[in-house]
């Protein structure tokens, strides 16, 4: 039997961890891609696509994760596609952070005075310059706190993806915990990497909100 | 090769759906019940007089928000043990759950005590009221009525995030599903069906908690 030390521990759960960040980033960049295309919907003049995005978010929000990378895991083949977990898990992660990120940004736009569309159009600006020049900028700096914070809940939910197979931190952790039986320290190094992961950006989000209250 | 999508197995298993949901509705009562009377406690002791308490409620609330839920599970679960503690699936799930949910509802009831106005206590002292029926008959029932659409959420986002205790074998309904989608070799149509389930259970909760709160709050109580 091979013998782990606790740094053999700490060490192979670190180099997992790289998955856990790339995955995250990943899933990030992509949930904030579609979810602008979701925030325009949203905020449409139309009243069919407006109703489309209230039902993708509520979907997305109002369903299990795990279920989502279930049936993404298991559906797409069905229809054709071959497909492994990281596909999945970073569709999955990407669909749902679409539907999040796009009713907190739905806020910002929301929160905004007419005001502002109105300064736009007598500017001469259309819908979409509108939009770009003026409207979101604006709503995104309002909406960074929560943004941020929706952040450190995905990196969370990554966790979720140990459970279609998918190879990052989690599911590395319990093939270490059942080659050293260890699950203590084990759990407990998975925790603290997913704090020192996550805390820091708490903190920003705290001292965002700070400045915001105390504007 | 199309592929027919299959329900004829769904009459034979809506008793393990039906039992499974039951389990997910148990854990998220007793979790939503627990878990608020607790961060009640934690609401109370981030806002003591004694430095020591207020950092380690403090400590414990950034701990549990700052790790994913799967993780405590596993740690509470299966590291325990390792201290002498052994809990069965289902009373893990219950402490997990409940950690959990009071992390995060200290702070929404946190909030909630900070947004009843000074006046109030003042009024109440000024009444003779006892410093203990100050806080449960006049801040107390306040703060729960701001707080409320909050605590909502909360609740039903733990109950979506209990999906995950199926991974220590609780018999709840994402279990049920695993089971069945492994009998059946039909797992987009079981984990479908479960989630419209999910979707079902998380719109009737979010109903019946607004309904049920704006009976019991926003009428006597306050």
């Amino acid at each position: 039997m091979i013998e782990f030390t606790f740094w053999d521990i700490a060490r192979n759960l670190l180099l997992a961890a790289r998955w856990t960040v790339l995955l995250s980033i990943v899933a990030f960049t992509g949930g904030a891609i579609v979810g602008v295309a979701i925030l325009l919907a949203r905020i449409s003049k139309r009243n069919w696509l407006r109703r489309g995005a209230q039902y993708y978010i509520g979907l997305f929000q109002g369903t299990p994760l795990l279920m989502q990378l279930f049936l993404l895991f298991f559906g797409l083949p069905l229809l054709g596609f071959r497909i492994e977990a990281w596909t999945a898990a970073v569709l999955g992660l990407t669909l749902c952070a679409s539907a999040f990120l796009a009713e907190i940004w739905r806020g910002g736009v929301q929160s905004l005075p007419d005001g502002q569309w109105d300064a736009g159009s007598s500017l001469g600006l259309h819908y979409f310059a509108q939009l770009r020049l003026v409207i979101l900028p604006q709503a995104f700096a309002i909406t960074r706190a929560p943004t941020v914070g929706f952040l450190v809940q995905l990196i969370k939910s990554t966790a979720l993806t140990s459970i279609i197979g998918f190879e990052e931190l989690v599911r590395t952790s319990n093939a270490i915990n059942n080659a050293t039986f260890e699950p203590f320290t084990v759990y407990g190094l998975v925790a603290l990497i997913y704090f020192v992961l996550c805390y820091p950006l708490t903190r920003y989000t705290k001292k965002l909100e700070l400045r915001t209250a105390q504007r | 090769m199309g592929y027919a999508l299959d329900f004829g197995w769904l009459n034979d298993a809506l008793g393990m759906i039906a039992s499974g949901a039951a389990m997910t509705v148990f854990l998220i009562v007793v979790t939503s019940v627990a878990g608020t009377l607790l961060s009640i406690f934690g609401a109370i002791g981030r806002r003591s007089r004694h430095a020591i308490l207020r950092k380690l409620v403090a400590g414990y609330v950034e701990l549990i928000r700052n790790t994913p839920f799967l993780v405590q599970l596993f740690f509470i679960f299966f590291g325990l043990p390792r201290l002498g503690i052994r809990l069965d699936p289902v009373a893990a799930a219950i402490l997990a759950m409940t950690l959990n949910m009071a992390a995060y509802s200290t702070e929404i009831v946190g909030a909630g005590l900070d947004a009843v106005h000074k006046g109030q206590t003042e009024a109440a002292k000024a009444l003779g009221l006892r410093p203990r029926i100050i806080f449960i008959k006049i801040i107390l029932p306040q703060a729960l009525k701001v707080i409320f659409p909050a605590l909502t959420s909360q609740i039903v986002i733990m109950m979506l995030e209990s999906a995950v205790v199926s991974q220590i074998a609780v018999r709840e309904l994402t279990y049920e599903a695993d089971m069945l989608q492994a009998r059946t070799f039909r797992a987009f149509e079981t984990y479908f069906i479960v989630t419209l389930v999910y979707l079902g259970l998380s719109i009737a909760l979010r109903r019946l908690l607004y309904a049920a709160g704006r009976r019991s709050i926003a009428g006597g109580m306050a």
